[in-house]
Parts: C-alpha cells; structure tokens; sequence
C-alpha cells in the first residue's frame, strides 16, 4: 500500500461498501456533446438536479465540425442536435460550458488541465475513455459510462471496485527524436493490448521525470489501450509550473502545492505488478495493424505468423514487408494525443520551408482554442498551410468517424493519434498512429518516414526541443 | 461546519426521484416470447433510438416483431403483444440469454416504459440483467421447463423469492433495488449523510480542491 494510487483513492473513499468497493468522492465531471445530454437529460427526467455543479464543465469536441467558420452544423447527419441538445442541457443545469466558439473550447482532455480543472490530488470523472490523460498531472481521471455519469452527477460520488495497482519505470533516458508516443506505442508492443487490465498504471522513473508537462499528457492518454483503469504521474515541480496562473488554479497556490507535495508513492510502496524499461532502448515506432499493440520500431518489418493476417488483409500488407517507404494518402496530426503546443512545434520543425507530397492530403487540428492561438502567435499555421497542410479549429475531427467526415475506404493514413482500429478514422480506412514528427515527416515523404531522417530547422528548435527530450 | 453540513445534506436530499414503483408482489398476464438469444436489437431496433434520452421507446419496443410495417406502425396480429389475451402483459417470459447483443440500455427502459415489471427467462445477459434491476424490472431465473408450465396470471413475490410456489434467487443488493424501488443513485443516497459529513470535513481540509460559484459564471 502506500502507493500514489491507495493515497488518492483513500483519501477519497466515504464508505467502505464490502467486497472491495468503497463510495469515492468525486471532485471534477466533464461531460462532452457525444454523451453529455443523454446524461444531463435523464437525470433531469429523474427530478434530479446537480449536487456540485460549480465542478461539472461540458465541452463540444466529439461532433462538432473543425472546418474554418464552422457553426452548429456539422457533416455528421443529425450531429447538430447533440449540440443544441447538449447546450441546452448545459443551460439548464447551471454549469459552465465551453461552447463551439468559446475561446478556451477543445478536446476534453486538452482543455481540461490547460483551465487547470483538472488539480493533484483531485479525482476526476468523464464519459470518455481517454480521461486517463489526466492523471499525468497527479489526478485520479477516469472513463466512466453514462448511468455511472448521471450517478456523479447526482451524489458527487461513485461506487468504484479498487483495482490492482501497477508500477512502470522508465530509467535513463529517451534517445533524441523518441518522444513520448513512441514510449506509449513501445510499451503497447511489448506488454499487450490488455497488459494492464483492471490495475491502475503510475509511470515513474528518470524518463519520465524528464517529460514536459505535454509529453506526459500524451504517456497517460494511452493507457486506456493498455486497458488499464487508470494512468498517474506523480505531481512535482514541472506539474506546479506548468499549472500555475491558469483560469480555476486555486488561489491560495502555496497552501495547495504544500497539499500536493506529499503526492507520492512512498520507498516501501508495494504494487501488485511492476514493470522496468530502458527508456535508451526505446525507438520511433509506428503501428502497422488495427490494434495498438500491433507496432513496430519505424524500420521494422510486417509480422509473419497466422496470429496477423486478419490484421495485415485489412491494413493491405504483406507478411514481412517493411513499414518505411509505404506510400500513404493522408497524415493527420491532432487528438488528445498530441495535439499540445510542443506536437504541433516539433511536427512544424520538421515541414519547416518544406512541402506535402503531392496527393496526400495533411491534416492539423489543434487540441484547443488556446493551443490555435498560441502555434498561431509562433507563424505555425502559415507554415503548415504554406506547406500545404489544412489549418483547422480544435475539436476531435477525424481522430474518430462518427459519420461526417472521413478520409475514405483503404486509405493509408499517418495519423497521430491514438486508436489504429478497423474503421475508426472512416469506414474501411487503414491508419498507422505514429508521433507528430513521424506524421509531419511522412506527409513531406509522401511515404512513412524516418523523422531522424530529416534536419529539424533551426528558428523552432527552442519550442520543440524542450518538450521531449 | 453544521451549515455547510445542512447545506450539502439538504443539496442531496432533495433528489426524492420518479424511481422505479417498488416491486413487492406481482400478479400479472405472462406473455411467452420462448425463444434463446433474444437480443437487444430485437427487444428495440438501433433506429428506434431516435433521442438523447430514455423516453419515447415503448412504440419501438420489439418493433421488428410487432409490427407488419414498422415505419407505418401497423401491426403484426401474429405477434404475442397483439393478441388480445396477453395485450395487458407485464411479464415477459423468455428462452435463455435474453438481452445479449449490444450493451443498450434502451432495451430495459423499452420494456420499462411499455410496462413491463419482470422478465424470467432460464438465463440473462449480465448487462441486461443489471439494466433490468436499474429500472425497476425483476430479472427472475427459473429452469425452462418450470418456465414452459407456468399458467397465467403469474405472480412474482419478490418477499417469498416464488413465482407461482417455484423458489429463485437474487443478489441482494438488487433484490434491495427492486423491494424499495431504488435505482442505484437512490441507493447511494442512503448514504446521505456520511456524503455531507465527508464533503463538509473535505472542505476544511483542501479549500483548494473546492471552486466558488462565482468562479465558474464567465
Ligand atoms: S481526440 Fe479522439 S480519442 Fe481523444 S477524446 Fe476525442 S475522439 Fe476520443
């Protein structure tokens, strides 16, 4: 006990239910368009109202559209209604909505520690599996279905199973030009799509220590494809830099970072499962099947073996053909993922003066209305559009298919984000997810591309340097 | 802290819900629809999810079945629910696995809505059984045959645990649910009191976790 993942969950836990459960305070809901009214509205149908609703946000990120100007209407049939649906609700139920064209709007999972809604310490809760990504900051964030929604909402609690708890240390440190992604996809390849079924992951170590506030957003997000319950990151210095000044930070800062300072596991932790990598060893990966687990070292070559050929038919690929080289369609960069300043810096340091392969369409979608202004502040749009790239406002876009738009049947698609599943950029489309530098460097390619390959120019190396190295 | 103590208290005592009517004892017409692997899809068709929230499903409920021409709405006399005889059916007899399929729960507020208060059924999909107790339907296991000799009207006596003199079981925890009409946000109100306790000792002790109202009007 003693881990990080006990003290939170204790500190939090109001009764003890029995056989392992406990009633937890909640402290934070999220709630975004896709499910946010179906949870708001039946509580509402309930007679039921809100008990903190000073600590519920909604967000419009899923459906909404990111084309330039864009409105309520959206290029998902029937997507306008989760949005005048969801504002309504929001409206009525008193919480503060970040609407299509608020300033500060964007994906959940990006906004949320940029507002500082997300604190050390606290627990957090959304409908949305990615809510995960949080927990780099110190938090206990986790996914949630809707029934379980309307019970956060309506008690400020939920009753939650303790899982198991699991420790992954990365000593030394990442090689130049590995980033956080590659970590995720690395630990992804090695331990299995279910390697961390019902334990909550704290990643530790010297590698990880040495991530910018960004970079472990983008660790944390991918847990859920570990299956993990949920990701932590102890909260130190970085962390506190990093969300200090922001909109709902907590006035008395330093009372608060003295509460958070002792967030930690402690030297006698026991976890139930520890696991140790040589973050040095560690190598730009891309993913060439339909699952995240299924990725490779970026020269690596398609499996052999029975176990891939469903995966290989689907992808179009031969056993034992090398990723590098592979002529794609498109490349799209954005997600909760990595669509954080510093993605959008290192990718730009890379298109720097340089242009999309001819026929490949290159997307860019900021995380946050906050992330557009700030790359905009730094010429990055006119970079990227110069470069031929869309500019587009921030949202989840073509991260998943939810109807509207999509990139086409066997499309070859760099994408970085996070889910490589059959048809989930569109019906039938075949995505490799790979870093924001490996993106960017395979549009310039016009084929999957070694971003090691390519000099980073110089202007931009000062934002983009810092945040994975 | 005693105000603020009353103050989150009274917050949480005030969702006295339209929740399920508790289910003590219940004799009602059985209808028999004694097939295995009713799914979801059939309980209510994907296009008959047409809203964001739980109402409206009793026209959709079985609406393949039930219907001659579902968009019409025009009805299938051969179907169970349409015969005379079983049109005032609040009991669904079934084969085993009832409620496999997608995870909606728009089959259980479908049922629900329609009228249904119980399902029984050699065997349930373990996400159809939760939604089930969640809105107010017993889930009752019984072995097919007891199930194939049952004669209407069946009574449920969820006190004796019997339908129709024959035993079955129930986690208690949903057996609870159902007896007092508690959906699982009802439940955990029962905890009312140590929620304003830990909420009101919470914020003494990390003001910082806490957001005024004032801080979230923009
Ligand atoms: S960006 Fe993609 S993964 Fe993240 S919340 Fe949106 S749809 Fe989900």
């Amino acid at each position: 006990m003693t881990t990080l993942f006990d003290q939170l969950f204790d500190a939090h836990s109001i009764s003890d239910l029995g056989n392992g459960t406990h009633l937890l305070a909640i402290d934070r809901i999220m709630l975004h368009e896709r499910t946010g009214a179906s949870a708001l509205n039946s509580l509402a149908a309930t007679g039921r109202a809100i008990v903190q609703r000073n600590h519920v946000f909604a967000v419009m990120d899923h459906i909404v559209d990111t084309f330039p100007g864009r409105g309520d209407a959206t290029s998902m049939p029937g997507g306008t209604a989760f949005i005048t649906e969801t504002r309504a609700a929001a409206k009525a139920a008193g919480i503060t909505l970040l609407d299509v064209n608020d300033p500060d709007q964007g994906i959940t999972h990006v906004v949320s520690p940029e507002l500082a809604i997300v604190l050390p310490g606290l627990t957090l809760v959304a409908p949305d599996s990615h809510t995960c990504t949080q927990g780099a900051v110190g938090a206990l964030a986790w996914g949630i279905g809707s029934s379980e929604a309307e019970h956060a909402l309506a008690t400020g609690t939920l009753r939650v199973q303790r899982p198991k708890t699991m420790r992954i240390t990365i000593s030394g440190r990442l090689a130049p030009g590995v980033t956080a992604k590659d970590l995720a996809l690395h630990i992804l390849a090695a331990h299995g799509a279910a390697g961390g079924v019902g334990h909550a992951v704290e990643y530790a170590g010297e590698a990880v220590a040495a991530l910018a506030m960004e970079a472990r957003f983008t660790l944390c997000n991918m847990a859920t494809e570990f299956g993990a319950f949920c990701a932590l990151i102890a909260p130190d210095a970085v962390t506190f830099d990093w969300l200090r000044g922001r909109r709902y930070a907590p006035a008395d800062w330093e009372t608060a970072v003295r509460a958070w300072q002792p967030l930690r596991s402690k030297d006698s932790a026991r976890f139930d499962r520890e696991i140790a990598i040589d973050g040095s060893s560690v190598q730009p990966m891309i993913s060439w099947g339909t699952s995240p687990a299924q990725s490779l070292p970026i020269d690596g070559a398609v499996p052999v073996g029975e176990a891939g050929a469903a995966a290989r038919a689907y992808m179009g690929l031969l056993p034992g053909q090398p990723l590098l080289s592979l002529p794609i369609d498109a490349a799209f960069i954005g997600s909760c993922t990595n669509s954080r300043l510093p993605d959008l810096a290192r990718a730009a340091a890379i298109v720097n003066g340089r242009k999309v392969a001819s026929g490949v369409r290159a997307i860019i979608v900021p995380g946050s209305g906050r992330v557009k202004r700030e790359a905009e502040a730094l010429g990055l749009d006119r970079l990227f559009t110069e470069a031929g790239f869309e500019w587009r406002e921030s949202g989840c876009s073509m991260c998943f298919y939810a109807g509207g738009e999509s990139f086409g049947p066997q499309q070859r698609v760099v994408s970085s984000t996070n889910r490589n599943f059959e048809s989930r950029q569109g019906p039938g489309t075949r995505t490799h997810i790979a870093s924001p530098e490996t993106v960017a460097a395979s549009a310039i390619a016009g084929r999957i591309a070694d971003a090691r390959s390519f000099c980073a120019g110089a202007p931009l190396a000062d934002v983009a340097g810092r945040s994975d190295a | 802290m005693p105000a603020a103590f009353a103050r989150a208290r009274r917050l949480l005592m005030l969702r006295v819900a339209v929740m399920p009517e508790p289910l003590r004892t219940l004799t009602a017409v059985a209808a028999p629809l004694l097939e295995d692997n009713i799914d979801t899809d059939i309980i209510i068709p994907s296009r008959e999810m047409r809203s964001t929230g739980k109402t409206g499903l009793a026209a959709g409920l079985f609406a393949n079945r039930r219907y001659r021409d579902a968009a019409a709405r025009i009805p299938n006399p051969d179907f169970v629910l349409n015969q005379p005889a079983f049109a005032d059916a609040q009991i669904l007899l079934a084969g085993t696995n009832v409620g496999c399929g997608s995870s909606r729960e728009h089959a259980a507020w479908a049922l629900a809505e329609y009228g249904f208060r119980a399902v029984i059924a050699p065997g349930f999909n373990p996400i159809f059984f939760g939604n089930c107790v969640r809105n107010g339907i017993a889930p009752v296991v019984l072995p097919r045959e007891t199930i194939a000799a049952l004669t209407n009207p069946v009574t449920v006596d969820l006190e004796a645990m019997l339908v129709n003199g024959h035993s079955f079981a129930l986690p208690d925890e949903a057996r609870l649910m159902l007896l007092e009409g508690l959906d699982p946000i009802a439940l955990t109100l029962k905890h009312a009191d140590a929620i304003a306790r830990w909420q009101s000792a919470d914020r003494l002790a990390r003001p910082w976790a806490w957001l005024c109202e004032r801080a979230t009007s923009r």
